[in-house]
């Protein structure tokens, strides 16, 4: 079954659902040790960042800024660019500073590589520090693809190839949809078959809530300078989300280190996959921990399909996200009714639903009226609360809940828990049988039947379960209207 | 119609604001606002100040003009609270993409506000200005009027791109887009002699209703608040005000004066937070309104209602004052908040160790002064660091101040409270102020700080161990 992928086709956006590419290339940054992730451009684009993640984390976040203002957007941001890269390095003395530009140098066009290459030769006092340049204009793409463009950024700047190979040393490029603790897990994995995992970035040691000896205004924590300069001397590379594809070929291009990717890694089969290959790649068989822990999912796939299966399920997430959910949530016989993201990815059409949507949480609550489980961000509350449903938090940001760095959705246990955690929320929204319930139960055969073929179904039309999709009509029409309009004193 | 930078120097030319009018001609014309230094630099951008300002007005659709980086990455995210509507969290933008960078991006405002009126249906809107959209030179005052007129609904752009300047010079942007096109629009059902305005209120965690009720019992009317739980219409005909309080320093103080000027509505600079300041902001609210014609016994009447909360405020806190009597605290905080807070703390028997004053003006510094004495430990611009230092080596027990350097007290175990715009609990009135003692309190006193400070058994074991292995070789 193949998804249509759709943008939505309206002026205004409505509670987004989408983040900039800016701030998920410094979420990038933040996962290399000794780093100070800064953007190019006004104060604001760095301050709303930083607030997201000190409320999404709970976390010191170090972010810096170019501070551009009006005139020296117009001239050229330079100067800017120069005292925030000495600035930084009188004050804090990091391994790397990341530099990430925002819709507004990249409207005014700013050449930052070449800057770059003037500011060092003006400066040779900095030569031992790395700077890694990435373009990310906020009005293209989103959160996802900025960290996927810092990652490539990091490979190109930072990878060489190396003669000697380190024969347990794996890299892992992990895509931005994965948490401190989904990284942990990772790593626990890979490494109990005797195997030294290098994460790039690596956020489950710089934004995992634990409590450092010292103060330091950089990141504390992460990727080492020395361990990106030898991603080279890997045996093989793991990428996790297909948005770390390119900086996977980017890596085995530069450095000749063979990638393996995983489209992702919440599933029973999606994780089969992994141990089957880590098993290759090591010559060393399946601890017996994990064939225990893959047998405790099987088991808590029996106990909890009762309470999934049939269960109509909203997902509002970036693609790669959306793409590891939204085919679970299919695993456990769940129907994907609803499926909003962000921006595109090859990933998008191989979704087990009608359509994909690229859009805004408006869409998703529009979409989602009948449904039994809304999964997004924090944003999502509004919607949960007016349209009283259930309402699992995933993604980024959360900021109304404790502990999200330590959410796991990943390998066997993490899959587990995530199946007992679906079949509660269901379970607990089950409503106790009334002789009125029992008479309207008695009908649905023909619903449960059309489910079925809503996947099959594209037009949007006929069929009962597309009836909630009749609300996208209001947009469309809105839009044929104001074309028709004369707007003579716009022009 | 006045453009953006000759607004900007307006409101930099402030008569109202004492700091600026001891500056030379020059000195002036640069303004109020520090310029940044690149690598070195926080705080929120215009834009952010605007809608800061803006946002508590709780019916209207704000709507961001900009790329998704302006509303996506931070909407929803005040605590300013709304007694009816929820319009104004909802996350309105024009999301631009790069072919509207190329091509200019009005008509999709034009029919971002179409899409609005027929799904929502708010009083008005609110257009903010963004860097990118005002870098291509989108000219959403026109937009605005082309769609006021052509929808009958007002479309008020808000011009405060965020690289003309900082949050507070946003704030000021924003009150002249009020000025000049929403206030004076509409007029009130009727008026009384007990009309006021609060200016510079946004109803953080619900501080206005702990100040309301009171205001209610005294008969006197807040006629519109600017902007905590405001609606349209209030903001629209509250010229028809007697007087007014300007709450938050200097950051509405264009507002203010411009009402006293255009309206001849009076207004005096006061705060909610401590008790002293609460008392004193109620007599002069009764004061100006009698001055204005409100009957005599108004003045009376709110010496009572003083009497009996601050009898009753006060017998609260001294149920406190014996467990926090000399606790040193930290407060890091920008503006009038210094020295209302500060006042505040005394209050409840405690001492400052040190008080920020980046974003203070000369006079809150001398109230500050006044109410800690000569040497009283201000600091310009505390960088993260000296706090640091400062709590690990208990100068201090207790930090105060805003969520981003919480982490800076967290992290070393130290008790902190969050007073900024993020908080969620309410602190102002007689009853916040002794909901502020009593979190401190709680803060202080929480049974955590023994449990996470203690040492894991092994490493203290290897610190008494230590002494041991001395001793042992001294014999």
């Amino acid at each position: 079954m193949m998804a249509t992928v759709n943008t939505n086709h309206k002026a205004c956006t409505v509670n987004p659902l989408k983040m900039s590419q800016p701030i998920g290339a410094a979420l990038a940054f933040m996962g290399l040790n000794h780093c100070m992730p800064t953007l190019h451009g006004s104060q604001g684009c760095t301050s709303f960042g930083l607030v997201l993640f000190v409320r999404h984390f709970r976390e010191m976040i170090p972010m810096q800024t170019t501070a551009m203002n009006e005139v020296t957007t117009i001239l050229g941001g330079m100067e800017n660019v120069e005292q925030a890269i000495m600035n930084i390095w009188e004050r804090a003395k990091p391994d790397i500073i990341g530099l990430a530009s925002t819709g507004l140098t990249e409207t005014k066009g700013d050449d930052v590589d070449a800057y770059i290459q003037l500011i060092r030769a003006k400066h040779p006092e900095i030569a031992d520090m790395a700077i890694v340049y990435v373009s990310t204009p906020d009005y293209v793409g989103a959160f996802q693809d900025g960290w996927s463009k810092a990652v490539v950024r990091i490979v190109q700047e930072l990878a060489v190839p190396c003669s000697i190979k380190q024969l347990d040393r794996v890299n892992v490029l992990p895509g931005s949809h994965l948490t401190p603790g989904d990284l942990e897990e990772i790593r626990e994995i890979v490494s109990a078959f005797g195997l030294a995992p290098v994460f790039i970035p690596d956020i489950s040691g710089s934004l995992d809530g634990h409590i450092p000896d010292d103060f330091t205004p950089t990141t504390l924590g992460g990727t080492t300078i020395e361990e990106l300069r030898t991603m080279g001397a890997a045996r093989a590379t793991i990428a996790i989300g297909e948005q770390m594809h390119a900086a996977a070929i980017e890596l085995e291009m530069k450095t000749g280190v063979p990638y393996a990717m995983f489209d992702r890694l919440t599933g029973l089969e999606a994780n089969d996959r992994l141990f089957q290959y880590l098993a290759n790649l090591s010559g060393k068989p399946v601890p017996m921990k994990y064939r225990r822990q893959r047998s405790q999912l099987q088991d808590a796939m029996l106990d909890a399909h009762f309470f999934t299966g049939g269960k109509k399920v909203a997902i509002g997430a970036e693609p790669d996200l959306l793409w590891s959910l939204g085919s679970f949530a299919a695993e456990m016989g769940c129907e994907l009714s609803v499926a909003i993201t962000t921006t595109h990815s090859p990933s998008l059409e191989k979704l087990p639903t009608a359509e994909v949507l690229i859009g805004d949480l408006e869409d998703m609550e529009t979409r989602a009226k009948d449904c039994d489980l809304l999964i997004t961000h924090s944003h999502g509350r509004q919607m949960a609360d007016r349209l009283q449903r259930p309402f699992l938090r995933l993604g980024l940001p959360i900021f109304d809940r404790l502990g999200t760095a330590h959410k796991v959705i990943v390998g066997y246990r993490g899959t587990r828990d995530l199946v007992f955690e679906l079949g509660n929320i269901f379970m607990a929204d089950e409503h106790e049988a009334t002789p009125e319930t029992l008479a309207t139960l008695s009908q649905p055969v023909a619903s449960e039947l059309a489910s079925g073929e809503s996947s099959a179904c594209t037009s949007g039309g006929g069929c009962p379960s597309c009836q909630s999709s009749a609300d996208v009509a209001e947009p469309l029409n809105i839009e044929a209207k104001t074309n028709t309009e004369p707007q003579a004193s716009l022009v | 119609m006045a453009s953006l930078s000759e607004k900007v120097q307006d409101v930099f030319n402030e008569p109202g604001c004492d700091k600026n009018q001891a500056k030379g001609e020059k000195e002036r014309k640069k303004g109020c606002t520090k310029q940044l230094t690149p690598g070195a630099a926080a705080g929120g951008c215009a834009f952010d100040g605007a809608k800061i300002a803006l946002q508590p007005i709780t019916d209207v659709a704000h709507l961001v003009h900009g790329p998704i980086a302006c509303e996506g990455n931070g909407w929803d995210n005040r605590g300013a609270k709304s007694s009816d509507s929820q319009l104004y969290r909802t996350g309105f933008t024009t999301d631009i993409n790069e072919l509207d960078v190329v091509y200019g991006a009005e008509k999709r405002l034009f029919k971002s506000v179409r899409e609005i009126l027929d799904k929502y249906d708010p009083p008005a809107i609110f257009v903010y200005q963004t860097c990118v959209t005002a870098l291509i030179g989108d000219d959403i005052e026109a937009v605005c009027k082309a769609a006021t007129a052509k929808f009958g609904k007002p479309i008020i752009p808000v011009n405060a791109p965020g690289f003309v300047g900082a949050k507070n010079l946003g704030n000021k942007l924003a009150g002249e887009a009020l000025l000049e096109h929403v206030i004076g629009t509409e007029e009130p059902d009727f008026t009384t002699p007990y009309d006021i305005n609060i200016i510079g209120e946004y109803n953080l965690a619900g501080e206005l209703w702990q100040i309301k009720p009171l205001l209610d019992e005294l008969g006197i009317r807040i006629l519109a608040c600017i902007s905590g739980d405001a609606k349209y219409k209030e903001v629209a005909y509250s010229h028809r005000a007697k007087a007014a309080m300007m709450v938050c320093s200097k950051a509405m103080i264009n507002v203010a004066r411009k009402m006293e000027e255009r309206y001849g509505i009076p207004f005096f600079e006061g705060s909610f937070y401590g008790i002293g300041d609460m008392s004193e902001s109620l007599r002069q609210i009764a004061t100006l309104l009698v001055q204005q014609g409100a009957p005599e016994d108004l003045l009376s009447r709110t010496e009572k209602v003083i009497f009996r909360e601050e009898t009753r405020a006060w017998e609260a806190i001294n149920h406190y004052r014996k467990r926090l009597e000399g606790k040193k605290v930290l407060l890091i905080t920008g503006g009038v908040k210094s020295w209302s807070v500060v006042s505040a703390l005394q209050e409840g028997g405690m001492e400052i160790v040190g008080t920020s004053v980046k974003k203070s003006t000369a006079e809150d510094k001398e109230k500050i002064k006044e109410l800690m004495g000569e040497d009283a430990h201000m600091f310009d611009d505390m960088r993260p660091r000296d706090m640091y230092a400062m709590l690990k080596e208990s100068r201090a027990d207790i930090m105060l101040s805003g969520g981003r350097s919480q982490f800076v007290a967290l992290k070393v175990k130290m008790p902190w409270l969050d007073i900024n715009q993020e908080r969620h609990h309410a602190y102002a009135g007689y009853v916040g102020m002794v909901e502020l003692v009593k979190r401190i309190d709680q803060a202080l006193h929480h049974p955590i700080w023994e449990q996470v400070r203690k040492p894991a058994p092994w490493e203290a074991s290897v610190e008494t161990a230590a002494p041991n292995v001395t001793e042992a070789r001294a014999a």
